[in-house]
């Protein structure tokens, strides 16, 4: 990771927790709007789970969510590729737009859109079928490989990508539920920018994962950010602080604060987002 | 009566019994129950159960054996004139002598000169032994009564550990319960080994598992054990498969469609009206189906094809048209076709179970991915299912072996080896209720065999279920 | 690297909306198959219930008639009253009602006959049995009119159809029109169905004798199969340690609960009847049997009601000082308690619609009666239902479909029972 530390805050004094910002990730200058968020409530039945939201998630970078839990980070996620048709009783108002065009819109079909906009779980969930296959799925129902070749290139270029080729390029095709915990969240998101998204959601996709297994994802996450708009759910402030360059804070259901992570994390605007950065809750 | 009357007289003496040692229990302590080491009920229990328990138990012992104790000893010295009859001749000879002596309705055999007197004496001596077997088990009961207040009264005093004993007790009922599930598998596969044995040494194992003949029906004369080889179970054996084929094919489709469905798209709504009525579809009992079968769809699905086959008459296809014309109400396509109906909820609710094990995070993985619903079920959910869904589609097949009711009613007797659907067959389960049904002595090949066809289908879906309940393990501990 | 080989997010979404087409008529089609299936069982299950209500509703009327007799003296010996003809008494007294002389050979009376039941005639001669003073009285006497008469009424004997093809002929449906305009001939609701028992006369067979038969041997079913199930799931619960044994009892009752009903029967039959000499066709031995059948289903409800009941409230007990027996006696049990009654009366119905293994220990006799006792001989519903099937007689299968609707009743009543049970004593934790 290139470490360029130029800064002249002293953010220590800000941080009690030592947080190191990366400063040129940080500071880069964000790429056009990929994602408009404008108003958004989400209702489970009559539970309200956010209040209207409203955030601007940037093309070629990585935004980071963060909050306590059942904030509503999940379900906003959940709301840009409208995962949340998927639960009955669940409501989305507001408008979310990606390029301009609004995902809710009549016109916007949710396949489309789920393949533009690609999803990691939390807990990994390679299907049990052989890595391959894993990998081959998305092409495959979207036809997007012409012929068996393609197709096998396409696995390929996306394990590469995912970093996890050189580890499983002799046993492609063995069940994908035999891989580590590690192995198997670089799989499902081979499996993810296999059909080439334009976005990447990823709900806590450390949380399961030892300390190495995270260096990896993350290390991945900071490659993928050149092609993809990456949108990232995360608990652990560091990780937010290494990977993401605009961070936004939820707080029961309502986004507090959002900007670039070098100011959220050095000079917090609200004193609610001091108070979870600080430790003070969450 | 008398075992009515003694068992009575043992509940009125246990109870006073179990007062008793209560009372000595708390006179021990001074009137301080507190110093006792149980309550003073369980004194009382205790006692109680060792006056009662045992002799109760000799008592229904005896009540449940005695008749066989009774034949035995009257068998046991035969005059020479019952000597000079043949077997089952005997048999009905000491079973008359027994009815006499009890009040029966004797056989019409008539007995004269020699066998007149010595059945007199039989049943006298039968009316005798009664007697003696019943007050001597009452007697016996007494003394064990006797015997279990001498052992417990001395016993009773504050530092007795009472409640231990009595929980000793309710453990050795607890052992017993459980072992009677046991004991059911052991009485299954004894009896049917033990007189499927018999039959087997009439007619040879493998002429019975792959004779292609089936004709019970013909006498056979007690010399002539398996002359004519007509117990060859191979007709059974197809025509069963047959059956099973064609409710398989109706109601595996539809059982595992509607599983999908009310998995995967139902709303809450849906569900709960539609599984509490396949639920009464699944309770019907199967007599109801089998009526349906003989005198519903029978007769719907005979004058469907005789139509057909009118229509055909005359035409490129006459044969199959002068065939069809004569199809009739028994035909295994209805047998199948309503087994297969009655199949539906047993399958869609067990495929349902399964279905419902699959995570939930391989279907937003899925979804995730831009597939469609379908797509989803049918190239994650399902292949993760398969196992399951197998297991469940075995024991569906181990139900329509096993089914009765509807092939008894619905099905023909006829032996053939056919997978003709229209064509009339016979499966094992007919032949057993054929075979055991009306009057029958028990000792010829003729209703032995219904215990040859009892064991090999016990054997069948006994596989089919320990396979199928190991792969739902499994099934289950995987996604657990 | 390979970016070149990557298509443009536009062209991509080009590749993906081609199909898309084809993948939502493909989805629409598998949700239409999903639909489709759930339509059909339903529609089989509508088909069924229909077709026996259909069957079987005629047979809650019935067609009774009503005749003065007048016991002749000259034809009845006082000394000797059951020596008389009273059917003849009977059908010639309707043929006075009808204005008709019989003739010599007695072949008008015999066919009145053919439209009257026996059972006038059995009334008559039970009523001068127990009182010889009605002989030279004239009496009336009501009874069921013969089953084929009785379907003509209802309609299903046709007078279109050609007489030969009938059971009953023009002069005979003329009359029983006649009887039927005067009077003589009443419906009302069929009694008789339900307070009688097994007959070889359609028109005076009912179900009596089969319901307390069933009532009978579900009695000794549940009297042995509830405790001992219970006892037994919850010694392997709650106090078996977890070996090879209980391994073992374990899988052995999930499997006994999968074994086909009629090998119970040949157990029943071996074991019970020919060994333990149970007295056959008695609701003694189909009770055991039966017993035997619900034992792994009880067990395997008793365990999951119990398994539902939280640890806490055994650690609870146990924390305050009683015996394991005492804590689940006292606490787990009685919490338990509802899904163990759901469960053993849903088996208990289950058992009441079992057939086949009854078949097995002889219970298809002719019982026309109510059962005597434990070991007498009876015959319970479902195998009344297949007797009736079996017959000849059109008016038995009408009888037939009226004997499941109340089988039916039964199971509903107790399945009623079983759901009011779960919802009166549900308990949350
Ligand atoms: N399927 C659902 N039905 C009803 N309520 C839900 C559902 N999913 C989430 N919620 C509620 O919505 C709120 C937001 O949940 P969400 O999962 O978005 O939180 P989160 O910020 O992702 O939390 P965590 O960090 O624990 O994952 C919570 O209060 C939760 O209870
Ligand atoms: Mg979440």
């Amino acid at each position: 990771m290139p470490s360029q530390r130029d800064d002249s805050i002293a953010h220590d004094t800000v941080a009690p927790v030592h947080i190191a910002v990366d400063r040129a990730h940080a500071s880069q200058p964000a790429g056009p709007i990929k994602i408009r968020a404008r108003d958004v409530n989400v209702f489970y039945g009559d539970k309200q789970a956010l209040f209207d939201v409203s955030l601007d998630v940037p093309e070629n970078s990585v935004t980071a969510l963060i909050g306590p839990s059942g904030c509503g980070k999940s379900t906003f996620l959940r709301s840009i590729n409208r995962m949340n048709d998927t639960i009955p009783g669940c409501k989305v108002t507001g408008r979310i737009e990606l390029d301009g065009e609004d995902v809710n819109d009549r016109s916007i079909d949710p396949v489309v859109l789920r393949a533009r906009v690609g999803m990691v779980f939390q807990k990994p969930n390679p299907f049990p079928k052989t890595i391959f296959e894993n990998v081959a799925y998305g092409p495959r129902i979207h036809g997007i490989a012409t012929g068996k070749a393609e197709l096998e290139e396409i696995v390929e270029r996306s394990l590469k990508r995912a970093g996890l080729w050189a580890e499983v390029a002799d046993r492609l095709h063995q069940p994908g539920t035999g891989l580590s915990g590690g192995q198997q969240q670089r799989l499902v998101i081979a499996r993810a920018i296999a059909v080439s998204p334009e976005v990447i959601l990823m709900d806590e996709p450390c949380s399961a994962l030892d300390p190495i297994a995270t260096a990896r994802i993350e290390e991945l996450i900071d490659e993928l950010r050149n092609q993809y708009c990456i949108v990232i759910v995360t608990h652990s402030m560091a990780q937010a602080a290494r990977v993401s360059q605009k961070t936004a804070f939820f707080h029961l259901g309502k986004l507090v604060e959002a900007g670039p992570t070098g100011e959220i994390f050095t000079n917090p605007r609200d004193s609610r987002t001091q108070d979870y950065i600080t430790g003070r809750f969450g | 009566m008398l075992i009515w009357i003694a068992l009575t007289a043992l509940l009125l003496f246990s109870a006073a019994t179990y007062m008793a040692a209560r009372r000595k229990a708390v006179a021990a302590t001074g009137g301080k129950p507190v110093l006792l080491h149980s309550l003073p009920g369980y004194y009382g229990s205790y006692a109680a159960l060792w006056v009662g328990a045992p002799a109760a138990l000799l008592i229904l012992l005896f009540a449940m054996f005695g008749g066989r104790m009774e034949e035995a000893l009257l068998r046991a010295d035969p005059p020479a004139a019952v000597q000079a009859l043949t077997a089952p001749q005997q048999d009905v000879f000491f079973d008359d002598a027994r009815a006499i002596a009890h009040g029966g309705q004797p056989s019409e055999t008539i007995y004269e000169g020699d066998l007149k007197t010595a059945l007199d004496a039989k049943a006298a001596k039968a009316a005798h032994l009664q007697n003696l077997i019943q007050y001597g088990s009452v007697a016996l009961g007494a003394l064990l009564a006797l015997a279990g207040i001498m052992i417990a009264y001395p016993r009773i005093g504050p530092q007795f550990r009472a409640r231990n004993k009595v929980e000793g007790w309710i453990a050795g009922l607890f052992i017993a319960c459980s072992v009677t599930a046991i004991l059911t598998t052991a009485g299954i596969v004894a009896s049917l080994v033990w007189e499927s044995w018999r039959f087997f040494q009439a007619v040879p194992i493998h002429e019975f598992l792959f004779g292609m003949e089936w004709n019970p029906q013909i006498a056979m004369r007690a010399d002539q054990y398996a002359g004519t080889g007509a117990f060859g179970a191979v007709p059974l054996f197809v025509g069963t498969f047959l059956i099973m084929m064609i409710a398989m094919l109706v109601a595996a489709p539809i059982g595992l469609y509607s599983a999908i469905y009310l998995s995967e798209y139902a709303s809450p709504l849906t569900r709960s009206v539609v599984k509490p009525l396949l639920e009464i579809l699944a309770g019907v009992p199967t007599v109801v189906y089998g009526f349906f079968a003989a005198l519903t769809v029978g007769p719907i699905f005979r004058s469907f094809f005789n139509w057909i086959g009118a229509q055909l008459v005359g035409g490129s296809f006459d044969g199959l048209g002068q065939y069809l014309m004569q199809v009739q109400n028994q035909m295994a396509l209805v047998a199948g076709a309503v087994m297969g109906i009655m199949l539906i909820p047993f399958v869609s609710s067990l495929s349902d179970d399964i279905i419902n094990a699959v995570p939930q995070s391989l279907r937003d993985g899925s979804l995730a991915m831009g597939a469609t619903r379908s797509e989803t079920v049918k190239k994650v959910v399902l292949p993760a299912a398969l196992p399951g869904i197998m297991a469940a589609l075995l024991l569906a097949v181990s139900r329509a072996v096993g089914e009765t009711m509807i092939v008894t009613m619905a099905a023909g007797l006829q032996a053939k080896t056919t997978l003709n659907p229209l064509d009339t067959v016979t499966t094992v389960t007919v032949q057993i209720v054929t075979l055991l049904t009306g009057d029958q002595e028990f000792d010829s090949p003729k209703t032995l065999s219904a215990f040859g066809l009892g064991l090999t289908l016990f054997v069948v879906t006994l596989m089919l279920n320990i396979i199928a309940l190991r792969i739902v393990q499994k099934y289950r501990e995987q996604y657990d | 690297m390979t970016d070149a080989a990557i298509p443009t997010a536009a062209s991509l979404r080009q590749t993906v909306e081609a199909r898309l087409k084809k993948r939502h008529a493909q989805e629409m089609r598998f949700r239409l198959y999903g639909r489709m299936a759930i339509i059909v069982a339903l529609c089989f299950l509508a088909l069924l219930l229909g077709r026996i209500v259909t069957q079987g509703y005629s047979t809650f009327v019935d067609y009774r008639i009503a005749v003065p007799v007048y016991l002749d003296p000259a034809r009845i010996d006082k000394a000797d009253p059951t020596g008389a003809n009273y059917d003849m008494l009977v059908a010639q007294s309707i043929l006075t009602k009808l204005g008709e002389q019989d003739d010599d050979l007695g072949e008008k009376s015999g066919k009145v006959m053919e439209i009257m039941s026996n059972d006038l005639g059995f009334q008559l001669l039970k009523m001068v049995r127990e009182d010889p003073s009605l002989i030279g009285k004239t009496i009336t006497v009501t009874g069921p009119v013969k089953s084929d008469a009785a379907l003509y009424f209802k309609g299903q004997i046709k007078r279109s159809t050609p007489q030969d093809s009938r059971k009953l002929d023009d002069q005979q449906l003329d009359w029983m029109d006649k009887l039927k305009a005067s009077g003589a001939v009443t419906s009302g609701f069929n009694v008789s169905f339900l307070t009688n028992s097994d007959s070889t006369e359609p028109e005076q067979a009912g179900v009596l004798g089969a319901i307390v038969g069933s009532a009978m041997m579900l009695l000794v079913t549940a009297v042995l199969a509830v405790p001992i199930g219970v006892l037994a799931a919850t010694y392997l619960e709650e106090f078996a340690p977890k070996n090879r044994w209980t391994d073992i009892i374990e899988v052995n009752i999930n499997n006994l609960a999968a074994v086909p009903s009629i090998v119970y029967g040949l157990l029943g039959l071996a074991v019970f009847s020919n060994w333990l000499a149970v007295p056959r066709s008695s609701p003694l031995l189909g009770g055991l049997v039966l017993a035997l059948m619900a034992l792994p289903t009880i067990i395997i409800a008793t365990r999951s009601a119990l398994k539902a009941v939280p640890p806490s409230i055994r650690e609870a007990a146990l924390g305050v000082g009683a015996s394991r027996t005492q804590t689940v006696f006292h606490h787990v049990l009685p919490l338990a308690m509802p899904g163990v009654m759901t469960g053993a009366i849903l088996s208990l119905a289950h058992a009441l619609g079992e057939t086949a293994p009854l078949l097995m220990i002889g219970m298809i006799s002719f019982v026309p009666g109510v059962p005597e006792g434990f070991t007498g001989a009876a015959t319970v519903l479902p195998v009344q239902v297949f007797i009736w099937e079996n017959a000849s007689e059109r008016g038995f299968h009408e009888r037939t479909a009226a004997a499941i609707i109340v089988l039916l009743v039964f199971m509903i009543i107790m399945n009623l029972a079983a759901i009011l049970v779960r919802r009166r004593f549900e308990r949350r934790w």
